[in-house]
């Protein structure tokens, strides 16, 4: 096993699967010349050419669209969005589009399309730049929602997000691409749609993904030295959503707590705690709580921006309560 | 333009030049955070466009937005404070370098969503127009702005219902690290109006003279014909994209070669040979705008941070 960064191992998925599949490419902004803004595609542009690694205009709709359209001809695009707050200026092509035209047309046309795109707060970026909208695109049938919270994760997941045939949207976030991490020798993939243990434990659940991860494994750390076992669930991919290791957990400790960081209202949370109920009602000693970003648009100034951000010391609080 | 404009022009450009210095420094001390874009090598395009504006016209501009700051009349202290997140920033500390705006200086804020505000600035000419004053909206934005859709949208709009609106891009070559030429489909921004058969031209934005005598000949006519007019300020960031750019993208002898075309420069040059005043006299406009900065960042270092409460406020209106 070898400990890589998070971008390293984004990165070596995507030149692996460049290097095994000629039909894969990229396009996004900044992804050639600059090496990404997220330095994920340094090198690429020289090792591939323009014709692989396609720097677009600032065009969200050319880009999305035009992925969907070279994903229904038989290439395999990697579209980047800069950031998901980017997203949002072609949001007809990823929820109305892209989930859509395989059912509608009767399963005539694929599209073996992945949308990268960086998440995330936490950075001073402002309302506009800061946001983790993924229960948003996790609403919508057709579309395949991942986001991993480890190297590993997101080196196996990646390879198989470009080797699917349906779109699916890969979601990084912003302040972990330094995340380190052990990662296989050699070639692996990890499956989609598959919830998995991250860390075991007798005494609460706690289910989350992506950065939601590292903060419950650094509240888990701190529980343990107080003697609170927790077990943390990592959804890892949101739809197509893996209930199985979590009502297995839950039914082993009773406790459950739900970490993300959007926000609360409508929220992943908002739907892991009722398929916890809906599924295991009769195990429920506590009523879940859920950890996550207070109900404003992220201010810039960095003080108010932790204090709306979920932090390690408000897991460790709703842990301690759900075992009340 | 009158000697004492001009000397205020000369003003305003060494003072966005100054706060932005000092401003890079504080980002690099870890007193500024997230991103930061300067304006360092553009003063001549807002400092010439909004002298030429009336006080009732409306500016709205991108997320480089310092200088445009400044130009309407903001000042130093409250830009420096922002940018240090303090409760004493226009924007209370909770927008940031991106997002300065004063609605009572008819400053309408930098905006972050590239080509985003283009739409809004067309809906701030329908609302002047659904008013009946002949207000102009002047509306600033990258060269990359123009390949979106906005752009096209915004454009075509204003056209067709005769709004008021000056587009103004400043075409600085790039978008991040993407040149004009690998991005658009004609290098000559302004030819991009021709296509909505909408009136335009070009300037050189090195020169704030030009800039102003162009501003005005422009807004003269949209505020006369009802009509949108483009135009085009050919321009180049000294700087990085934001703080903490490679700069892999172009060579540092292509940076050189326009840096000793710095408006700043130029200007001074000008006043001098055309004996408009003396360098003795322009020496004292740079103290004292280097002065304005220095009193800025004490009043942002001594303004209190934004209240826990702040979080909480503005959300909604009502
Ligand atoms: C819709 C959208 N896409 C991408 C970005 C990221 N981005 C911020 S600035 C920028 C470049 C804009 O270039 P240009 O319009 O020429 O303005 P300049 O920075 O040169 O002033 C990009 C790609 C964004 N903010 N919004
Ligand atoms: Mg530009």
């Amino acid at each position: 096993m070898a400990k890589i960064t998070m971008r390293e191992a984004i990165s070596q998925a995507l030149m692996e699967e460049m290097d095994r599949d000629p039909k894969v490419f990229i396009m996004g902004e900044e992804v050639g010349v600059w090496g990404g803004t997220y330095a994920v595609t340094k090198g690429f542009y020289d090792k591939y050419g323009a014709m692989r690694v396609k720097d677009t205009p600032i065009a969200e709709n050319a880009i999305i669209g035009g992925a969907i359209g070279a994903a229904m001809v038989g290439q395999r695009p990697v579209a980047e969005l800069m950031t998901i707050n980017f997203g949002f200026s072609a949001m007809d092509y990823i929820i109305n589009q892209a989930p859509k035209l395989h059912y509608m047309f009767g399963g005539q046309f694929t599209l073996p399309l992945v949308i990268r795109a960086v998440g995330g707060g936490g950075r001073q970026l402002g309302a506009t730049h800061s946001q983790t909208p993924d229960a948003i695109f996790a609403h919508f049938p057709g579309l395949k929602v991942v986001s991993p919270g480890t190297p590993e994760d997101a080196k196996g997941l990646l390879k198989s997000a470009i080797r699917s045939n349906d779109p699916v949207l890969f979601i990084e976030h912003a302040t972990m691409y330094q995340v380190r991490g052990e990662v296989p020798e050699g070639e692996y993939t990890i499956p989609i749609g598959k919830s998995k243990v991250q860390r075991a434990g007798k005494d609460v659940t706690i289910v989350t993904y992506c950065k939601g991860l590292e903060l419950s494994m650094k509240a888990a750390d701190e529980l343990a030295k107080q003697g609170i076992e927790v077990e943390v669930v990592d959804l890892r991919t949101l739809r197509p959503l893996d209930m199985e290791p979590i009502i297995e957990s839950f039914k082993k400790t009773n406790r459950a707590v739900v970490v993300e960081e959007g926000w609360k209202s409508y929220g992943v949370g908002s739907e892991i705690v009722s398929r916890i109920y809906e599924e295991a009602f009769d195990y429920v000693d506590a009523p879940i709580i859920r950890v996550a970003q207070k109900e404003v648009p992220l201010p810039y100034n960095r003080t108010l921006e932790q204090a709306a951000l979920p932090q390690v010391a408000d897991i460790v609080a709703a842990v301690k309560e759900v075992l009340k | 333009m009158k000697k004492e404009q001009q000397l205020d022009l000369y003003y305003q450009m060494v003072l966005i030049r100054r706060l932005e210095e000092r401003g890079a420094e504080l980002y690099q001390a870890g007193k500024i955070g997230g991103f930061m874009h300067l304006y360092i090598g553009q003063e001549a395009v807002s400092t010439g466009l909004i002298a030429a504006r009336e006080p009732r016209d409306r500016v709205i501009t991108a997320y480089r937005d310092h200088g445009v700051a400044l130009n309407c009349g903001i000042s130093a202290n409250e830009v420096m404070a922002e940018l240090l997140g303090k409760a004493t920033g226009m924007s209370k500390g909770k927008g940031g370098s991106m997002h300065m705006a004063d609605t009572s200086k008819n400053m309408w804020g930098g905006h972050a969503i590239v080509g985003g505000h283009l739409p809004i600035a067309s809906g701030f000419a329908i609302g002047d127009q659904y008013a009946g004053n002949d207000n102009i909206t002047i509306c600033m934005f990258g060269d990359g702005a123009t390949n979106i859709g906005y752009f096209h949208e915004a454009l075509n709009i204003s056209k067709i219902w005769g709004l008021r609106v000056l587009w103004v891009c400043e075409n600085n070559q790039y978008g991040m690290g993407t040149s004009v030429d690998r991005a658009s489909a004609v290098t000559e921004i302004r030819q991009k109006a021709e296509g909505y058969g909408m009136k335009n031209g070009q300037v050189d934005g090195m020169d704030v003279t030009k800039v102003y005598e162009a501003a005005k000949e422009a807004l003269e006519f949209v505020r006369k014909n009802a009509q949108p007019y483009l135009l085009e300020i050919d321009t180049y960031r000294f700087r990085g994209h934001s703080m903490g750019d490679p700069e892999r993208y172009r060579k540092a002898e292509e940076v050189k070669k326009w840096q000793e075309n710095d408006p700043i420069g130029i200007f001074n040059k000008q006043l001098l040979e055309k004996k408009i005043t003396t360098a003795k006299v322009l020496d004292e406009i740079e103290a004292r705008a280097e002065q304005e900065v220095v009193k800025a960042v004490e009043f942002a270092e001594a303004s209190p941070e934004p209240a826990m409460s702040e979080l909480f406020t503005d959300i909604y209106a009502d």
